[in-house]
């Protein structure tokens, strides 16, 4: 690099190597102390954020316990795993929430939905999706309530059918614009709450009758007197 | 440049500053880091944090390179500087996750293009290799100064169009006090789509560049008229 010459075990192959190595172990231990350092911060900002978006479609005032303390992995639509958190009152489960997807006209939406016990929606919100900024984003709650227009319908409420965009003889208003991102999220929640119908023993069963799974070892104090 | 053997240390402080900022500016002289540039600059904000994050990228790189200047040779020197530049950006993803995480959602997905920004490997390589530690960190600085600037600037240009307000959002991404910068210019705006998509990006560009030109081909017009005028004197 400058005009000192250099000395000559520098040319040789092993000093070129071992340079090589040792800066590749240091690499690797400061990356190491960097993930030590910043794990738990980071998964306490998922949490958080997992925590926000579910308090937006299960309101706080239906549930005395916390959503993320004992999630439900059911297999989902797709026949992936999906988890589901359950808000309950005492013992009685009074809403789930869960993940669901659609299609839209830049990829994948997700959404995450809020259910009551009964199967009617409380809210629901777009989690990611990559829609045209402008034209296809209108359902993101900053941006338009055509998000809220979901709450208090369910699957019979309108029928089945009906849970459409209003080009496809349903019930909802197409975006201007846009409609296939209103369709692909009308699809994903007609999915989420067919899933419901199906599953729903499973996912409304009160705590009492989960005391053989793990969860009920630990002294949990939404399970009072059981 | 150098005018004088006694001012010389200064003149290369000034120079390294102009070169950074100006003269040498990573995307409207050099045209380098395009991508991170176009994709993170629909707002100002956006544009501030990314600056910011390659800026301290750029300093930590300058400073290790040049330390460790005379233990590297010509030959494995390029492995080791991606090394390094790679271990820096992993660090700063990891800390902006932690403690500037609604950023971080916005900046996620290109923070790890930091590595890949071709700017960084070119002043590891053409300065910090070359240079004493505290001028190759604060050429790094200056380099990155200078980013942020034209970062800044073309997502204010886009985010006044486009949607008529400036540093949107500054208060949620990079803490409470960044709330003074958030302004509403045209209230009521009704938006202008084009302006925040890519192709308004590469408008905006193209512009910004033009004008870089413009301005720089004033100031050596007038240089040259103020010299003619000396001599003639």
């Amino acid at each position: 690099m400058t005009a000192v010459a250099e000395p000559s075990y520098r040319k040789r192959i092993g000093y070129q190597a071992g340079l090589l190595g040792g800066f590749t172990l240091i690499a690797a231990a400061l990356l190491v102390m960097g993930d030590i350092a910043t794990r738990d911060t980071i998964a306490l900002r998922k949490a958080e954020d997992l925590k926000a978006s579910l308090a937006e479609v299960i309101p706080p005032a239906i549930h005395d316990n916390d959503l993320l303390a004992d999630p439900l992995t059911l297999e989902g639509p797709d026949g992936s795993p999906l988890t589901v958190y359950r808000a309950r009152q005492g013992l009685q489960v009074t809403g789930v929430a869960y993940r669901v997807s659609g299609v839209g006209y830049a990829g994948t939406i997700e959404l995450l939905l809020g259910l009551d016990a009964a199967g009617t929606v409380l809210g629901t919100r777009v989690l990611s999706h990559a829609e045209t900024p402008g034209l296809g984003d209108k359902m993101e709650v900053t941006k338009g309530d055509w998000i809220l227009g979901f709450n208090g319908l369910s699957l019979g409420n309108p029928p089945a059918e009906r849970w459409a965009v209003k080009k496809d003889g349903g019930d909802f208003d197409q975006f201007t614009g846009a409609t296939i991102t209103p369709r692909g999220i009308l699809a994903a929640l007609r999915g989420g709450l067919e899933f419901f119908a199906t599953h729903r023993d499973a996912l409304t069963a009160s705590a009492v009758l989960q005391v053989d799974s793990p969860d009920a070892a630990r002294p949990a104090p939404t399970q009072p007197g059981s | 440049m150098n005018t004088a053997t006694d001012t010389k240390d200064r003149t290369q402080w000034g120079k390294i500053a102009r070169d950074g900022f100006w003269d040498n500016n990573v995307i409207l002289a050099q045209s380098l880091a395009l991508c991170p540039l176009l994709a993170v600059t629909g707002t100002a904000t956006n544009g501030l944090g990314m600056g910011l994050a390659t800026t301290a990228v750029l300093v930590a790189s300058g400073l290790m390179i040049s330390l460790l200047r005379g233990l590297i040779t010509p030959d494995v020197r390029i492995p080791v500087f991606v090394l390094i530049i790679a271990v820096l950006v992993t660090l700063v993803d990891l800390g902006l996750n932690a403690w500037l995480h609604d950023l971080h959602k916005v900046l996620g997905l290109f923070i790890p293009l930091i590595v890949t920004n071709c700017a960084i490997l070119g002043r590891a390589e053409s300065f910090a290799s070359r240079n004493r530690v505290m001028p190759a960190a604060f050429d790094g600085l200056m380099m990155g100064v200078g980013f942020t600037f034209a970062l800044v600037l073309l997502g204010a240009i886009r985010e006044i169009i486009g949607s008529g307000t400036l540093f949107a959002n500054a208060a949620s991404l990079l803490g409470e006090g960044m709330a003074f910068l958030e302004l509403t210019l045209i209230p009521d705006y009704r938006g202008f789509l084009l302006a925040i998509l890519p192709p308004g990006g590469f408008l905006a560009l193209g512009f910004l560049l033009a004008g870089k030109r413009l301005l720089d081909t004033r100031i050596a017009a007038a240089k040259r008229i103020r010299a003619t005028a000396g001599a003639a004197a």
